[in-house]
């Protein structure tokens, strides 16, 4: 019980820390920190990112291969969820 | 309970942005280092491959399994979550729920899958940071949530708290870990320690909250897991048979 009410706790502060944009101070906003922090730093001495070998990156083509890959990822884990909980629970009750 | 996690996940896809990679890109590490990584890497990942094999023969619920938490470690590190008081977008790993539920060396193989694919086809990390990316994601990732969940376990803490707590410290050791291979790599003839801690800072903002965001998922998910196949989490060695609440 007191274990659920920290639980909730800390839920309600993760929405709050969600729903406090006005304090936001990153330069550009909702860049991944791939840019923010390890292209900077990577900058700053000397690194710069490279363009993949196999570039997506390429205008909405990037937006199509995370939705495919989002639903092939989906429909994976929602498969193999079915396939898991579908089984007959047999556990031996000791307690 | 309930309504508040989904609100709190609904508020995270309302919020989302397009955003980029978060893992080490394509060309930042020099060649050595990259070459480095990528040999230390690899014998975590052929053990984890036997153990795969092995756990396979063993059980016919594990590969199933194994394929789901593939594709959840796979679309979680994909998954760009905005953290308003950053203004900045990062994501959680999802190690430290395949660590626990398939051993953290299993789970070394399910991160190099999920990232592999990332670096191909999402332009998402690199094929030359692959070594580094799984060396901070799949093994320091991995190890750690595994074994703050037992150390948590062995203290007689439940199910929840423990998979909480494992979840918060595989997101912020693998962010850890990724300070510590940028400073090694790039630093030239600044001190590691300096750049490292600078790097780490950096991260703080965004990964803080996004650490304990991976630790509600990954102990809704253990919690989950012990509602609907109770049976499962004693076959992976989760949890003791007589643990079970009849």
């Amino acid at each position: 019980m007191k274990n659920k009410k920290f639980l909730v706790l800390g839920l309600i502060l993760l929405l709050v820390h969600c729903c406090l944009p006005l304090v936001a101070a990153a330069e550009e906003k909702w860049a991944g920190v791939d840019d923010t922090v390890v292209g900077k730093y990577a900058k700053e001495h000397g690194r710069e990112k490279r363009v993949s070998y196999i570039n997506t990156d390429q205008g909405d083509l990037l937006l199509f291969v995370f939705l495919l890959a989002g639903v092939l990822g989906g429909f994976t884990a929602g498969y193999s969820w079915c396939l898991l909980v579908n089984k007959k629970v047999q556990v031996s009750t000791d307690s | 309970m309930w309504p508040l996690c989904f609100l709190v996940v609904l508020i995270t896809l309302v919020c989302a942005a397009p955003a980029h990679a978060m893992h080490i890109s394509e060309g930042i590490l020099p060649f050595n280092w990259a070459l480095f990584w990528s040999l230390v890497s690899i014998p975590f990942l052929a053990l984890g491959i036997r153990k795969l094999r092995a756990a396979a023969k063993e059980d016919i619920s594990f590969k199933p399994l194994v394929g789901l938490i593939t594709a959840v470690v796979f679309v979680i590190s994909c998954m760009p979550i905005p953290v308003p008081t950053a203004g900045t977008c990062s994501h959680p790993c999802g190690t430290a729920i395949s660590a626990i539920l398939l051993g953290p060396c299993i789970s070394v193989v399910v991160a190099a899958v999920a990232l592999l694919i990332q670096a191909l086809f999402l332009s998402h990390g690199g094929l030359t940071t692959l070594g580094a990316n799984i060396m901070s994601m799949g093994i320091m990732g991995s190890f750690s949530g595994y074994f703050v969940f037992r150390l948590l376990r062995g203290m007689r803490l439940n199910l929840g708290v423990a998979g909480f707590f494992a979840g918060i410290v595989a997101d912020w050791v693998t962010y850890a870990s990724t300070s510590a291979e940028l400073a090694s790599g790039i630093r030239g003839s600044t001190p590691f320690f300096a750049l490292f801690w600078q790097i780490l800072l950096s991260f703080i903002p965004t990964q803080l909250p996004l650490g304990i965001l991976e630790g509600a998922i990954t102990s809704g998910m253990i919690v989950l897991l012990y509602k609907k196949r109770p049976d499962l989490l004693i076959s992976m060695r989760v949890i003791k048979a007589e643990g079970i609440k009849a």
